[in-house]
Formats: structure tokens, C-alpha cells, sequence
């Protein structure tokens, strides 16, 4: 017992002594951290995260190309894993379904609302950075606040709203309602950005007799594209996760976006509808994730830089 | 010749006119750049806001706009337990979830911010979650929660820690349990890598400066991590509870609020109110109900911003 308290007790002694050795190549105070140290402290709880975090893909993945008699018999062959993968799930998803529909009309409402909100948080943005009208300030608080609605509050009144336009059921009802999310958003991140871009330059094109719309397409969107990507992206992708705006206003088939399809017209009575189910799960999240691969730094700047302000 | 050089001349000190003055004045011009997004927000967000308070109000119902009947629904809510059960359910789910998610998401960012090969790849990694759309996640976590091939309790019962499968979704609170989880593993991820960016700005001689004067390891992130995180987490955390009390998607797919309405969030008791029964007044009603908290949540919020400024000895600007 008390040879083991000992040992402990000296045991921080060894091991900083152990590990001055690697003293002269470790920055700061990484030298006080051994790797048997490290390995408790900060390889195994981050490979047990990470573990937890990546394990639903992996099974999306799998379940997606295992074959049916291998998805419910969980004893006879190995659940982690399958040596017979199939294409059959992707390909009853992609040919006898309209699932490639409701990736088109995804992509397409997607793409309009980012378009549309991202042409309109520019020129608020810069109003409201540059222009400094009277209640600028005001405005942007309002902006702000304006982001923390939720779309849970809002899709009761939104779909009498949207009747009344005689929008419900196209895909406008969608197209000119995530700029509701997605404007307040981008507009307080690009304010964001175009405080950063130096107000000199705009003085010299305005002595230079440059109009606000010159100083703003010549000079202000040039220096902010990396602002509008990380815009872009992260509009894009919430358009992407969008559910409820999307289940409330469309009812024909043909115009569902596919997080709702996928719970409402793929999901029947079948048993063996989990393979397809996978398949679609997994394909409506590849464009975003090749997206996201291009550009994290972008989406991670995206991130924090709406939060910092 | 001589008539177009006095032409030119004349031209050149023309007197501004209305319109040239209107152009160059900032207050107008700021209304053209403002046009865009105002017809928006106001059209589909301040109107609905206003139209939604005004619902709750009244006992309109899908196809038919309604007549005021003041608190009525309010009344009826009051006395309708599965209202009171959402209630709790969402304040349950909210409190627990954002709690672990805030003590997971700040772990793993100190995790982050230590000295990793691949750590690029890492933190990538970390975001996929918060990339892939809920919907889509939550459906995984359904078939992972299946009560027959659930591929949880097979494990479990691999290693001889069960005899049966786990019924994570038909039972009351493996039902609370399994949603919650699924909203944490979806969130801590946002939590992490907002953490992580505020962590890598406090600068690393505060830390060795503390290490020499003796701090042990919970006591240099006592007294140095967390006053120095203290503005992002205000912020991070406001947007964690507003966005897990608001939550639909998850619920919706995995769920549906049941078992026996174990699991319904007042936003989705709301939907199933007034798009699914066709009630509009009463699931505006339960909408409404929600501002408060959530006004609540920004105030909390607010406040953290404001004590940083104070803090930090900056004016309120």
C-alpha cells in the first residue's frame, strides 16, 4: 500500500523527467504531458467522441449497400460489416422512385433562396455598415433579433400567409420563405466582413466620383468574397436541413424537398424499407458534405463569425 | 465650333438638381439597399409574427379565418394536460440537452485546442454532423433506435450487459432519453467549434504565467479559460436553448410525440394541433406560448454581452 502511494507520489517526477527529452522540439508547456499521459487524457476521450459522432454515418453507409437478408439477421453474418455489398437499395431509390425529383427540386429551392438572400443581406449589409443612415444601428439590432425566430413560431401564421399569396403548394412558398432564415443571418455576417474592409478605399473612389453602386459591385465585393462564400455555404446548407416550412407548405408529391420526402413518401409498411431508406438518407447529405469538404475553413468562419459580433 | 465651346462651358457649373441631390443623400439612398431585404422580413416574418399572436386569439381554422374569442384558447390550454405535458417535455428535453451539450461541447473543444496531428481533419470530422441535415441524421438514429435490429442492443447484448433488446423508442422515458441523446450528438458538435474558436484566441502566456506561479490544471481553466470564454459561451448557449427549444425536426421523425405524448415539444403538439387537427388558433396559441422563454433566453443572452463590455472597461456602443 504504501509502496504504491510512493510510487505515485514520485511518479510525476519520472515523468517529467522522462519526457525532457522531447523538451527542445514541444512548444509552450506541452513538455509537461507525456504520451502515456496524453493517451488517457486526450486520445481516448477524443476517439470515443469522434466515435459516437461518425458511428450513425457509417451505419447510414452500410446499411445502404448491405443486402436484405443481411440487414435483419443480425446473428448469422457479422452486423459490422458485409462482404456481398448491393447497389440494389441506390438503385430502387434512384430509378423506381422520384427520389432524383426531390433532389431537383432541393437543389433548385435551395439555390433560389441563397440567390435571393444573398443579393439582398449585400445591400442591407452595406447600407447598414457604410451608409450609416439614420437608425442604422437600430436596424441592425432589429437584424439580429430578426435571427432568433424561430421557424417553429412562425409556420402556423406563415401558411395562412402563404395561402393568402396563393403560394402554397409550389415551390415559391419555399423560395420566398427561407430568406426569412436565411437574410438575417447572412446580413449580420457580411456586416461583419464589410466593417473589415478599409473605409479609405471607398473615400478615394468617392473622390474619384464613383457612385455608392460602384463603390459596392467595384471595390466592396471584391475584397469580401471570402464573407459571401462563408455566406453562400452556410445559406445553401440551411436551406438544405430546412423541414418544417417544407412539410407545412408542400403537399404534392412532385414538389417535396427530400428531408420531407424521405419521411413522408419513402417511409411505408415495408420491412425491408431500411436499405432504401439508408440510401436515401446518405445521398441527400453527399452534396452538402462534398460541399463542406471543399470549404470548411469558409463554414467554420461562417460559424463563429456569426457569433462574434 | 465657337457655339458648342460655350455650350460646354455653360454646362460645366450646372446647378445641382432635386434629383442630384436625392441621389447623393444617404437616408434615401439607404432606403433603395434596405428595399430588398425589408419586403422580405417584413412580409414574411414581422407579418407573420403579428398575424400568429392575432391567431391565438381566435378560433380560426384551416380553411376558414376566424372570429376573436380573447383568451379562450389560452383558457382551454390551461386546463389540457398533454399542453402541460409538452411543456415539461420541452423544458426537460431543453435543460438537459443544452446542459450536456454546453459540458460535452466545451470537453471536446479543450480536447481541440491541445496539440493534435491531423488536427485539421479532426475538427472537420467533428462539424459532419451539424453538416448532414437533421431530417436525414434523425432517420439513422431511428433505425439505430429500432426495436428489433437496433444494432445498440445487440451490442449490449453481445456483451452480456442485457437480455432483451432495449425498446428505445416505445418506452416513456427510453423515448425522452433516445431523443435527447440524438438532439446532444447533433449539437455539441456547433458548441465545440464555436468553443474552439474562442479558446484559440486566449493567448498561451496567460497559461504559462499560471503554470509557474503554481495553478493546477482546474484552476488555470477556472480562473482563465472560463472568464475569457464567458461572452462566446453567453452567446453560444442563447442560440443552443433557443434552437433545442424550438426543435421539430428531430422529435417529428424519430417520435412523432409519442409514446402516448411522451416525447411532443410544444412545437410539435403545434403542428399536430393546427396543421394536422386543422385547429389554427390553438396551435398559434401554443406557438405564442413559446415567446416568453424564448425572450427570456435573449435577455440572458443580452446581459452576457453586456457584461463583457463592462468587464472589459469598452463603453456601450
Amino acid at each position: 500500500m504504501t509502496d504504491a502511494l510512493a510510487a505515485k507520489a514520485a511518479d510525476p517526477k519520472a515523468v517529467l523527467t522522462g519526457s525532457q527529452r522531447f523538451a527542445d522540439d514541444s512548444e509552450g508547456m506541452s513538455y509537461l504531458n507525456s504520451l502515456p499521459r496524453r493517451l488517457v487524457t486526450l486520445y481516448l476521450p477524443l476517439s470515443i467522441i469522434l466515435f459516437i459522432l461518425l458511428f450513425p454515418f457509417y451505419w447510414m453507409a452500410l446499411t445502404s449497400i448491405k443486402p436484405d437478408n443481411q440487414l435483419l439477421d443480425l446473428d448469422t453474418y457479422s452486423p459490422f460489416w458485409t462482404w456481398n455489398p448491393t447497389f440494389k437499395h441506390i438503385y430502387k431509390l434512384l430509378f423506381e422512385t422520384q427520389y432524383p425529383i426531390w433532389l431537383w427540386n432541393t437543389m433548385l429551392v435551395a439555390v433560389c433562396a441563397t440567390a435571393i438572400s444573398i443579393v439582398a443581406s449585400v445591400l442591407a449589409a452595406y447600407a447598414i455598415v457604410r451608409l450609416r443612415y439614420k437608425g442604422a444601428q437600430w436596424v441592425g439590432g432589429a437584424i439580429f433579433l430578426a435571427y432568433l425566430v424561430p421557424p417553429s413560431i412562425l409556420f402556423i401564421p406563415l401558411s395562412t400567409v402563404v395561402f393568402q399569396y396563393g403560394l402554397f403548394d409550389t415551390p415559391f412558398a419555399l423560395i420566398f420563405t427561407y430568406p426569412t432564415i436565411l437574410i438575417p443571418f447572412s446580413t449580420w455576417l457580411l456586416m461583419g466582413y464589410f466593417k473589415t474592409i478599409p473605409f479609405e478605399l471607398e473615400e478615394c473612389a468617392l473622390i474619384d466620383g464613383a457612385s455608392r453602386w460602384q463603390i459596392l459591385v467595384r471595390i466592396v465585393l471584391p475584397l469580401a468574397v471570402p464573407g459571401l462564400i462563408s455566406a453562400f455555404i452556410f445559406c445553401f446548407t440551411l436551406c438544405w436541413n430546412e423541414f418544417i416550412y417544407a412539410l407545412t407548405f408542400i403537399s404534392s408529391t412532385q414538389y417535396k424537398t427530400v428531408p420531407v420526402a424521405i419521411v413522408t413518401a419513402l417511409v411505408d409498411g415495408d420491412i425491408y424499407r431500411w436499405g432504401s431508406l439508408m440510401a436515401g438518407a446518405m445521398i441527400g447529405s453527399l452534396p452538402l458534405v462534398i460541399l463542406y469538404a471543399f470549404f470548411v475553413e469558409h463554414y467554420v468562419s461562417a460559424m463563429t463569425g456569426a457569433i462574434k459580433e | 465650333m465657337a457655339e458648342i465651346a460655350l455650350n460646354q462651358m455653360k454646362a460645366i457649373p450646372r446647378e445641382p438638381t432635386a434629383w442630384d441631390r436625392l441621389k447623393a443623400n444617404r437616408n434615401w439612398l439607404a432606403i433603395w439597399f434596405m428595399l430588398p431585404a425589408a419586403v422580405f422580413l417584413i412580409l414574411f416574418l414581422a407579418y407573420p409574427l403579428g398575424l400568429g399572436v392575432w391567431l391565438s386569439f381566435t378560433d380560426a381554422r384551416i380553411g376558414r379565418s376566424g372570429i376573436f374569442i380573447g383568451l379562450e384558447n389560452y383558457e382551454w390550454l390551461w386546463g389540457d394536460s398533454t399542453f402541460w405535458l409538452s411543456v415539461f417535455n420541452t423544458l426537460l428535453y431543453t435543460i438537459v440537452a443544452s446542459t450536456i451539450k454546453f459540458a460535452v461541447g466545451l470537453y471536446l473543444a479543450l480536447l481541440l485546442n491541445e496539440r493534435l496531428p491531423f488536427k485539421a481533419i479532426i475538427r472537420a470530422l467533428v462539424l459532419v454532423p451539424f453538416i448532414v441535415p437533421t431530417v436525414l441524421s434523425a432517420i439513422a438514429f431511428w433505425w439505430l433506435f429500432d426495436p428489433q435490429f437496433s444494432i445498440i442492443s445487440w451490442s449490449f447484448r453481445k456483451m452480456d450487459l442485457i437480455n432483451s433488446n432495449i425498446n428505445f423508442l416505445g418506452d416513456i422515458w427510453n423515448a425522452r432519453w433516445s431523443v435527447i441523446f440524438a438532439n446532444i450528438w447533433r449539437g455539441v458538435p456547433f458548441v465545440a467549434i464555436t468553443l474552439l474558436a474562442g479558446l484559440q484566441t486566449v493567448s498561451p502566456s496567460l497559461y504559462e504565467a499560471a503554470t509557474i506561479d503554481g495553478a493546477t490544471p482546474w484552476q488555470r481553466f477556472r480562473h482563465i479559460t472560463y472568464p475569457l470564454l464567458t461572452p462566446i459561451i453567453a452567446v453560444v448557449m442563447t442560440f443552443s436553448v433557443l434552437f433545442t427549444f424550438t426543435d421539430f425536426q428531430l422529435i417529428w421523425v424519430m417520435t412523432r410525440g409519442g409514446p402516448v405524448n411522451a416525447t411532443h415539444l410544444m412545437a410539435t403538439l403545434s403542428y399536430q394541433r393546427a396543421i394536422l387537427g386543422g385547429q389554427l388558433g390553438e396551435g398559434a396559441a401554443i406557438s405564442t406560448a413559446m415567446i416568453p422563454f424564448l425572450l427570456f433566453a435573449i435577455l440572458v443572452s443580452w446581459f452576457g454581452l453586456q457584461r463583457r463590455k463592462w468587464q472589459q472597461g469598452g463603453d456601450n456602443d
